[in-house]
């Protein structure tokens, strides 16, 4: 299938003779990209680093977040609107603000990747703590289970299958804030990389990053899919059971 | 032994009504008796189960374990729910040694124990497998090894058969006699199903529909051990045919809807 596409793209290229700044033959990206392949190699560990690194920060600032809005409706009904705030802000309009407030380093590229990947998680993760059948909290109560063991027997593992979808969706939007952070200030990654080579018209280079970008988000998405699967394999069989 | 007195509960409906659930409830069991809880259904079984249980407080009038009154979840009180509740994420032996988790009563033999009991009810060999790889009779089969770990003096179980298929139904309510029989505890069970009752108890208290009365405790006149030979018996027939008198002739002068 995607043979058959690359094909297809590349003899059309050849065909109507399309100029490379508007549409590179894949022959054109793959030779232009293989050429400065330690450079692009560079960027892509650098944006897989923000990435990796900010959707660590989301789980782990959106578990106990979670918690914290399932515990009581005061808390939740406080947290609510400044969580929901974080999410209606713009984020590429943020991004220079927090630069000059971060300064010029990474730090700024990893807080716009956790305020664009975190948002989802937390909905995901309290939801499935909030839709823990009631018979199973009865079950606890009726062997006087702590708040705290029915949050660590109980909800918490009812929620993992819920934490997973979250999970998901959150490694593939980390990927595009980082992506959109580098648009706005970077020295490497490969969403500088798309910056820069488009300036200087080397739109091969530039798809060619796009290419890795995708391939990236693919990857660590098969990668959640992964470690649910071999570590919470009950999760992973009742997600079969309403998604595939 | 439990002692029920003049027990009340009223929940408030969504719409602010008040729903008077059990009205005036008084009964004392004894030590190891076997009672049942018949009646139509919404007649408040589940409900006296949780009073009893110390899961919700009742509204009116109290419940006495051992002279105690009963005002919250007791480490010697065992409950089977009408579904298995099962923790999916856990595996069978797991499930079962659950309430010794969460009652911080684990101690070295308890994994053996929890396999016993497991072996007792045809579950040997199945200790690590996850629920949803048990059938339903199997899975209510480890329920109620759940409700055993702890060897609780006092067995609560609304409905635990409900669920099953006549057959596994009729086997199940034989090796809980067998239970009862190798482990005596104060049984209180809940069910719809009449023959069960009698089968199974000492004594059983037949209610009524909104409010939730005892219409009366019919004392079951027959030997112990019990096998399905007593359903021949006329003694049995005669138990279930007054009991289905009690409820349906109770029925009838109000809605006589079908159960
Ligand atoms: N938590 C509750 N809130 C309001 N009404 C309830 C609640 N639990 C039970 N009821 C009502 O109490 C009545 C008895 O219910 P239940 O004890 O479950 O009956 P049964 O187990 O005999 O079928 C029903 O009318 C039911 O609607
Ligand atoms: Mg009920």
């Amino acid at each position: 299938m995607l043979v058959v596409l690359i094909g297809v793209w590349e003899g059309a290229v050849d065909l109507f003779r399309i100029p490379v700044y508007l549409l590179p033959a894949p022959s054109a990206i793959w030779s232009d990209s293989v050429a400065i392949a330690g450079t692009v190699a560079g960027h892509t560990a650098a944006t897989l680093h923000t990435v990796l690194v900010g959707f660590v920060v989301s789980f782990a600032i959106s578990l106990p977040l979670a918690v914290l809005l399932t515990s009581s409706p005061y808390v939740s009904n406080a947290l609510y609107p400044l969580i929901v705030l974080t999410q209606s802000i713009p984020k590429i309009a943020l991004a220079p603000i927090l630069i000059v407030i971060l300064g010029a380093n990474e730090l700024p590229r990893i807080v716009i990747t956790f305020l664009v990947a975190f948002f989802p998680l937390v909905i995901a993760i309290a939801t499935g703590m909030l839709t823990v059948p009631p018979e199973l909290i009865e079950l606890g109560r009726s062997y006087k289970a702590s708040r705290l063991q029915e949050l660590y027997r109980i909800r918490l593992p009812y929620a993992v299958p819920f934490i997973f979808g979250g999970l998901k969706v959150a490694i593939a939007l980390a990927v595009v804030g980082a992506v959109v952070a580098e648009f706005v200030n970077a020295d490497k990654g490969l969403g500088y990389l798309i910056i820069t080579a488009t300036a200087f018209f080397q739109v091969p280079v530039a798809f060619g990053a796009l290419i890795l970008l995708s391939v990236m988000g693919i990857v660590l998405f098969q990668a959640v899919v992964i470690i649910e699967r071999v570590f919470f394999p009950w999760s992973a069989v009742n997600q079969e059971a309403v998604i595939v | 032994m439990i002692e029920i007195d003049k027990l009340s509960k009223v929940f408030q409906s969504q719409d602010g009504e008040d729903v008077v659930a059990v009205r005036n409830f008084s009964v004392a069991i004894a030590k190891n008796e076997f009672v049942s809880l018949v009646g139509p259904s919404g007649c408040g079984k589940s409900t006296m189960l949780r009073l009893v249980a110390g899961l919700i407080p009742p509204t009116v009038g109290t419940i006495l374990i051992e002279g105690v009154p009963v005002r919250e979840p007791r480490q010697d009180t065992g409950i089977v729910f009408q579904s298995p509740t099962l923790l999916p994420w856990a595996t069978v032996a797991d499930n079962v040694l659950f309430p010794l988790k969460m009652m911080h009563q684990m101690a070295v033999d308890s994994l053996d124990k929890a396999n016993a009991l497991l072996g007792l009810v045809g579950l040997a060999g199945f200790e690590k497998k996850y629920p949803r790889e048990l059938s339903g009779g199997m899975q209510q089969r480890a329920a109620i090894c759940r409700a055993l770990i702890h060897d609780p003096g006092i067995l609560l179980m609304d409905e635990p058969f409900g669920a099953l298929d006549a057959l596994t139904r009729e086997e199940m309510s034989l090796e809980l006699l067998r239970i009862w029989t190798e482990q005596p505890k104060t049984i209180l069970f809940v069910t719809h199903s009449i023959p069960e009752a009698v089968l199974l108890s000492d004594r059983v208290i037949v209610m009524s529909a909104r409010p939730g009365e005892i219409v009366e405790i019919v004392e079951v006149p027959l030997p112990r051990p019990r096998s399905f030979a007593v359903e021949a018996r006329s003694e049995f027939q005669d138990c279930a045919q007054h009991i289905r008198k009690l409820i349906f002739g109770a029925r009838d002068e109000h809605d006589g809807a079908p159960s």
